[in-house]
Order: structure tokens, then C-alpha cells, then sequence
């Protein structure tokens, strides 16, 4: 095992949820698909106004290789086909569909006879017509990660169960619920890459998913499994999960500055993704649902459920009995790297994996002081950046500087920020910072 | 509900330090030194503390007032420190209004006049005991033996006696008594152990890190090891120039400031060995028996250059 340098330790709170099997009560009368989840280009619909679609019908098909295609995730008829807002606040084009009452909501899967016998090629087309991107918040295109270049052999894959935001622990669930399926998902991946190793890499305050993990493992190794698969506990420390970290903490290889896994033979999977992978070989099944944690101090009843994609905030309130207190922050995604919504009528996409509701005790709203040059955030920058010199280049307008110094490298995890007691918002300025920055030609 | 929600950039949770927290921290920290200076030294020497200190609030408030400042800024802690610091590294018998006129400068000039809290390259307690060292000399260099001894006044300081003879004015002062803080000196530097527990507590709770005072503690040991010895190189006495004057002090909690030392652990780590080096220097070469408060304030000087150098390492970068 080995680490990265930074990172910080916020108090977990995944106790609301850790021991909440994964539910999947709910169908939703109506849902809004943003063609645009995954990095790259938007999907083009395949759908008109007035449509009748049936579950798992594909109403958006890719518009080059960096793009996804968007599946009706329940039965109904296309309302409408207009720009709305998407988690990240930004508007794309969205499919709204509505139930009418009437519609056979079973999904009717096609799964593949024999598996085994079938070529790279037919897995590769299968998980992209799944239309699956990294569920860990990303949304990278899947069978892209999976078809790296030929100049960049892959030969590791890393199964990332790290989950290290607090709070979410829908990861965790998966891991405990399904570890044998992860464990198929992770012999495809091989199988498509030709790689020599596999890790599951775990933190180590889910001993109960690494237990499960080894468990799983070592039954499918007595059965003949022989996929060079091997779980990994790591240190507690956000932000573990972060991509380049985790390569890290695992491997020891060190990604290059604005270089990508594959430059050090590597590609790593949320488990959720790789989840995602399994059903749509073995099931045949597109990516019409994902595992979300709805947590937070004021939920009456905080729960990992499955939803479906396109399942607005505000339907799921019934799903998990309201509220004790009221909510005054509602974020997407966890609360360090989330995004805090102004509306509840914004879907669920592909990349959430959680929802946090924070009443107004639960919220810091600290005064701006002025930096004590204590150096805390370069003790925690994961990407031993100087966060506090970059502030102050940044509030200077020298965006030359900052370029210098290796704001670019800046992946947005907060812990500056999180740990500043000055309560300077130093992710900020690296977000205009990094909006500004001068790519030398 | 929704217009009432909250919307901003993370993280949404945050770390419950802050500045007010570190510096009422390294208040709390530096209480049982005092409490041990005004045991040795008597009464007066919580006179002196007191006067200090509050002097030390008044020119924050007057100055943030006149800055047209927040003027209840005055609570962030770091005047009180301030005020403290100069305090302890006062002698005993200073009259009264020398802690007054050393606070003065130390805030008014040493701290807001580059702009306050944050801004000031200089440690602002030490600026002070400069001036105040300049400007009555005399003053600043009377000692007092601790109380319970026969010759209570104008006694000297183990390092004043080494300066002017050597280790043998020196018999009567075991290690013990160094340690615990029986002898002459500033009020909060004779007790090493008190200083120790304070240091200890700031440790732990990570409100300091070693690299400062360890590496400027043991440059300094290791420099006194080799050169100061009576019968050539590597026979010194290290624990006695480490014990005897204001280095415990100085390197636990005025070499540590934040805002006037590197930011990471790397340049920390040059900016101990630079404080060791030239404390020894101005030790063994000059008129001065002690040169903690000038080499922690030469080195304050550095920072910039320091901090230029010393960059952590950027994760994945390299050389084109």
C-alpha cells in the first residue's frame, strides 16, 4: 500500500446510511434526460414531441466517439424536448418523458447466450450501446476508457471503492450487495484490455466491503476464477478516490501533469460503473438506473436507493419521508466536491451518487479573514499545489503566474479550502483562476 | 423551499479551526512559562505580563481604528499573543512603562503599518524587544536572580557569565536548575519545562509543526557540540546552550509564527537551520550574549526568498 501526499480527514457521517441495504421501491411518473451526460459531445435525439417510448428504448443515439447514448429509463410518451437545467447548472437540451398510466413498465432484456465465446468488439459495442460513462461523478464515456490507444498499453485496472466523500456510501453498498457481479464485470474489463492486473481498491474504514470483496473472491477463485484480481485497502483520506490518487496509493506510478491514466498503463473504474458494465453484458441491460444515496442530518429516513436517470429531486421526497428539519442546502454529489442546488426540480444524471440535505446548523457560513500564511493547504493539496500563493496571484489578476504555477493540475477537491482557518474560499479562486488560464501555444 | 436554499461553491463542510482558535491556542499554551516567570520572579513580573499585554490591545484597537478597521478584531487573539510574547521576554525588574512603550512599537510599527494580521514580515513581539534593546539597553540587560536567592538583583544570565568567563562562573548552575528555571533571565524563558509542556500541547494538536523548532534547536546544539568546547572541536556542551537562554522560547513559539516563516515543510526546515546558524554566529562572534531575537528576525527576512525555493513537490510534474 502505498500514498499520496495531501489529503485531509473530514468527519465521515456515513453512519445515517452504511447499513441500508440498497431499495428500489419507486418507478417515477415522470422523468427529464439531459442528452448531454458524459464528458464530450451532447447525444442527438431519436424522438419527437408525442413519442410513445417504451423502458429502456434508446431515445438519444451518440453523435461521434466522446458520446453517450440516452435511454428512456420508464414507459410513457415524449412531453417535451427543451434546454433545462442539469445538476451542474448548466442548461442542455432535455427529453421529458411522462408515464400516462396505462404502459407495461417491465424492461424486456435481451440477455447474451455464451458469453464466453464472444469477441472484444462485441463487448465494446455492447457497453457503449448501454450507454455507460464513469458513474463516480465524471461521466467519462466507458468504452472509451476501455479502447485506450495502441501507443498506451494498458495493464492494470483499478475498481475504485474508495468512495471518499462523506456522507455517500452507495459505492459501499454496491460492494457489500455485489460483489460477485463486480468481480465478472472486472474479468470483461480484462478481458477487453488485455491487463495483467486487477485491483479493488477499498478504503479502509469499509472493512465490511473489503471483507465482502475477499469473500466474493476467494468463493469465485475455488469455482475457478482466474482473472489476476486483487482487493486493496487503503488509507482514509479524502480525496482518495480522486483518479490520479488512487493510481497512487496503488500502483505508485504518478500520472503526469495533463497526461491521463493510460500514460502510466492504467484505467480505473468506480465500482459503479463497473456494475453498470456487468448488467449490460450478462443482462443485456442499458443504464437506466444508478444507486444514489439520499442522506443528510434533516432526512427523515436517509436511504440508498435505486433510481432511475432523470428522476427529479423533488419526486424522490416521498421516497424517503421528507424532512425533520428544513433544508437549507441541497447538494448533488457529496459535500465536498457537490454542487448546491437552488431548485428541487432538477434530475438525477448518470454521475450522482448521492444527495445531501443540510439544515441551516449543518451549514458553515464563516467570514473571509485574512491568510496567516500557515501553509495548511499545502500541507493538504493532493497535487502539491501552493493554494494560499495562487490566491493571491489569482485575486492579482496574473493568470500568467498562476498558469506557472500549476493551477491547471487543480482537480477541485476542496481540501484547501475545507481546512483554511482563515475560512479563505480558496476553491474559488482556483475555479476563476483556472477559467483564466493561459494555454502557452 | 425554493427560494430559501443556499447556494455556493464547496466544500460545504469545513474544518472547525480557525485563526481566533490557533492563536488563543498559543495564548493558552505559553500560560504555565508565565505562571512559572512570576513563581521565580515574583509579583512584579505579572505586573509587567499585565501591562504588556494590555497595551498591546489598546495600540491594536486605536490603530485598527484609525485604519478604519473592524475594530473588534481586537479578539482574534493575535495582539494578546503579541502583547505576551514581548512580555516574556522582558527582565523582570524593566519599569513600568517599558512593556508599554515595546508594545506600542511592536503593533504600531512591527504589525499594522504593513497592513495588520497577515501582512507584517517581521515577528512583531521580537520588532518590539529590538527596539526596546536599542533604545535602553541598560534597562533590557538588568537581571534579577529568582526570589528565594541572597543577591536577588543585578545578577547575570548563565550566557552573560559564559561571555565574560567562561564556564567557570558557571559552577553554582547545574542542568536541573537551567531546566526548571532557576536562574537570571526574561521572564518567560528560565522555565524550560513549562515552555516544553506548552510546546507539547501545540504539537499534538498540530497547531505547530516540528520542523522549525527541532531543526533550530539542534543546528544550534550541534554548532555549540562542535565549537564550544574547552579542549578543542566536538567536546561543547550542548544541553547548556540549548537550556540557557531564550531559545526554548524562541524556538517554540517565535521562530513558529506563521506569518513571518516558510510556508512549507521544506523551506521550515531551511529557515531552522538559517535561525540555528546565525543565533550561534551572533553567540559566539558578537558583543551580545544572546542572539535568538536578532537571527529569528534576520531570517523573517528571508521568508520570500525561502518560500521561492521551496515549493512543495507538484504531483506528476516534470521537467520539459
Amino acid at each position: 500500500m502505498y500514498k499520496f501526499y495531501g489529503g485531509v480527514h473530514p468527519s465521515a457521517s456515513k453512519i445515517l446510511t452504511l447499513d441500508r441495504p440498497i431499495k428500489r421501491p419507486y418507478i417515477p411518473k415522470k422523468v427529464v434526460l439531459p442528452l448531454l451526460q458524459n464528458v464530450g459531445f451532447p447525444a442527438e435525439p431519436v424522438v419527437k414531441e408525442d413519442d410513445t417510448v417504451s423502458v429502456g428504448q434508446v431515445i438519444a443515439k451518440p453523435s461521434g466517439r466522446m458520446s453517450s447514448a440516452i435511454h428512456a429509463t420508464i414507459s410513457g410518451k415524449v412531453t417535451k424536448i427543451e434546454h433545462s437545467h442539469t445538476p451542474a447548472h448548466s442548461r442542455v437540451l432535455s427529453v421529458t418523458i411522462e408515464a400516462q398510466g396505462d404502459e407495461d413498465q417491465d424492461l424486456n432484456l435481451k440477455a447474451p447466450s455464451d458469453i464466453d465465446s464472444l469477441s472484444k468488439e462485441t463487448f465494446l459495442d455492447m457497453i457503449r450501446d448501454a450507454g455507460i460513462v464513469g458513474l463516480g461523478g465524471a461521466m467519462f464515456p466507458a468504452h472509451v476508457k476501455l479502447s485506450p490507444p495502441k501507443t498506451k498499453p494498458v495493464d492494470t485496472v483499478i475498481l475504485n471503492g474508495s468512495e471518499c466523500e462523506p456522507y455517500l456510501t452507495c459505492d459501499h453498498r454496491i460492494m457489500i450487495e455485489k460483489s460477485k457481479e463486480l468481480l465478472k464485470a472486472v474479468e470483461i474489463m480484462v478481458r477487453i484490455l488485455d491487463a495483467k492486473h486487477a485491483y479493488i481498491a477499498i478504503e479502509d474504514n469499509k472493512l465490511s466491503a473489503i471483507y465482502a470483496m475477499e469473500r466474493a473472491l476467494q468463493t469465485a477463485k475455488d469455482k475457478g476464477y482466474k482473472t489476476p484480481v486483487e482487493v486493496i485497502s487503503l488509507g482514509t483520506k479524502y480525496p482518495q478516490g480522486a483518479e490520479k490518487q488512487v493510481i497512487k496509493a496503488v500502483t505508485n506510478r504518478v500520472v503526469p501533469s495533463g497526461g491521463l491514466p493510460a500514460d502510466v498503463g492504467c484505467v480505473v473504474f468506480n465500482v459503479g460503473t463497473a456494475y453498470a458494465i456487468y448488467e449490460a453484458v450478462y443482462l443485456g441491460k442499458p443504464l437506466i438506473e444508478r444507486v444514489v444515496t439520499i442522506t443528510g442530518p434533516c432526512v427523515r429516513e436517509p436511504m440508498n436507493l435505486w433510481v432511475r436517470i432523470g428522476t427529479r429531486l423533488e419526486a424522490l421526497a416521498s421516497v424517503f419521508g421528507g424532512f425533520v428539519k428544513e433544508p437549507k442546502k441541497v447538494i448533488i454529489g457529496g459535500p465536498m466536491m457537490g454542487v448546491a442546488q437552488y431548485a428541487m426540480d432538477i434530475p438525477i444524471t448518470k454521475g450522482v451518487g448521492g444527495v445531501v440535505f443540510l439544515s441551516r446548523d449543518n451549514i458553515v457560513e464563516s467570514v473571509e479573514s485574512v491568510c496567516i500564511r500557515c501553509g495548511r493547504c499545502i500541507e493538504v493539496c493532493p497535487m502539491g499545489l501552493v493554494p494560499t500563493t495562487l490566491m493571491y496571484q489569482v485575486k492579482l489578476e496574473n493568470f500568467t503566474a498562476s498558469g506557472d504555477l500549476g493551477i491547471a493540475d487543480c482537480f477541485e477537491c476542496g481540501a484547501c479550502a475545507y481546512i483554511c482557518p482563515a475560512k479563505i474560499p480558496l476553491l474559488d479562486y482556483m475555479k476563476y483562476g483556472k477559467s483564466k488560464v493561459v494555454v502557452p501555444v | 423551499m425554493a427560494e430559501s436554499l443556499i447556494v455556493s461553491i464547496g466544500p460545504h463542510i469545513k474544518d472547525d479551526l480557525s485563526t481566533r482558535k490557533i492563536m488563543w491556542a498559543v495564548t493558552l499554551s505559553l500560560v504555565p512559562a508565565g505562571a512559572a516567570g512570576v513563581f521565580i520572579f515574583g509579583i512584579r513580573a505579572l505586573l509587567i505580563i499585565i501591562l504588556s499585554v494590555v497595551s498591546a490591545l489598546a495600540t491594536e484597537a486605536l490603530m485598527l481604528a484609525m485604519r478604519r478597521k473592524d475594530v473588534t478584531a481586537v479578539w482574534d487573539g493575535s495582539a494578546v499573543l503579541t502583547g505576551l510574547l514581548l512580555a516574556y521576554n522582558l527582565p523582570p525588574q524593566v519599569p513600568a512603562w517599558l512593556p508599554i512603550a515595546g508594545s506600542f512599537f511592536a503593533i504600531a510599527i512591527g504589525k499594522q503599518v504593513f497592513g495588520g494580521l497577515g501582512h507584517n514580515i517581521f515577528n512583531p513581539a521580537l520588532v518590539g524587544r529590538a527596539f526596546l534593546m536599542l533604545s535602553w539597553p541598560v534597562y533590557m540587560t538588568t537581571w534579577q536572580n529568582p526570589r528565594w536567592k541572597v543577591d536577588a538583583v543585578t545578577s547575570a544570565t548563565p550566557l552573560v557569565l559564559y561571555k565574560s568567563g567562561g564556564f567557570g562562573l558557571l559552577h553554582h548552575i547545574s542542568k536541573w536548575d537551567l531546566f526548571m528555571g532557576n536562574r537570571g533571565g526574561c521572564i518567560g524563558e528560565v522555565c524550560v519545562i513549562a515552555l516544553l509542556a506548552g510546546a507539547a500541547y501545540l504539537l499534538i494538536k498540530k497547531y505547530i509543526s516540528w520542523h522549525i523548532p527541532i531543526v533550530y534547536i539542534l543546528t544550534i546544539g550541534a554548532l555549540s557540540w562542535i565549537f564550544n568546547g574547552r579542549s578543542g572541536l566536538l567536546t561543547g556542551d550542548a544541553l547548556f546552550f540549548v537550556l540557557s537562554g531564550g531559545l526554548i522560547l524562541g524556538a517554540f513559539f517565535m521562530a513558529t509564527d506563521y506569518v513571518t516563516s516558510p510556508l512549507s515543510a521544506r523551506g521550515k526546515i531551511v529557515f531552522g537551520i538559517g535561525c540555528g546558524l546565525l543565533t550561534f554566529i551572533i553567540r559566539k562572534f558578537s558583543g551580545y550574549p544572546e542572539g535568538v531575537c536578532y537571527a529569528i528576525l534576520m531570517m523573517n527576512a528571508a521568508v520570500p526568498m525561502i518560500d521561492k525555493y521551496t515549493f512543495p513537490k507538484w504531483f506528476g510534474w516534470r521537467k520539459a
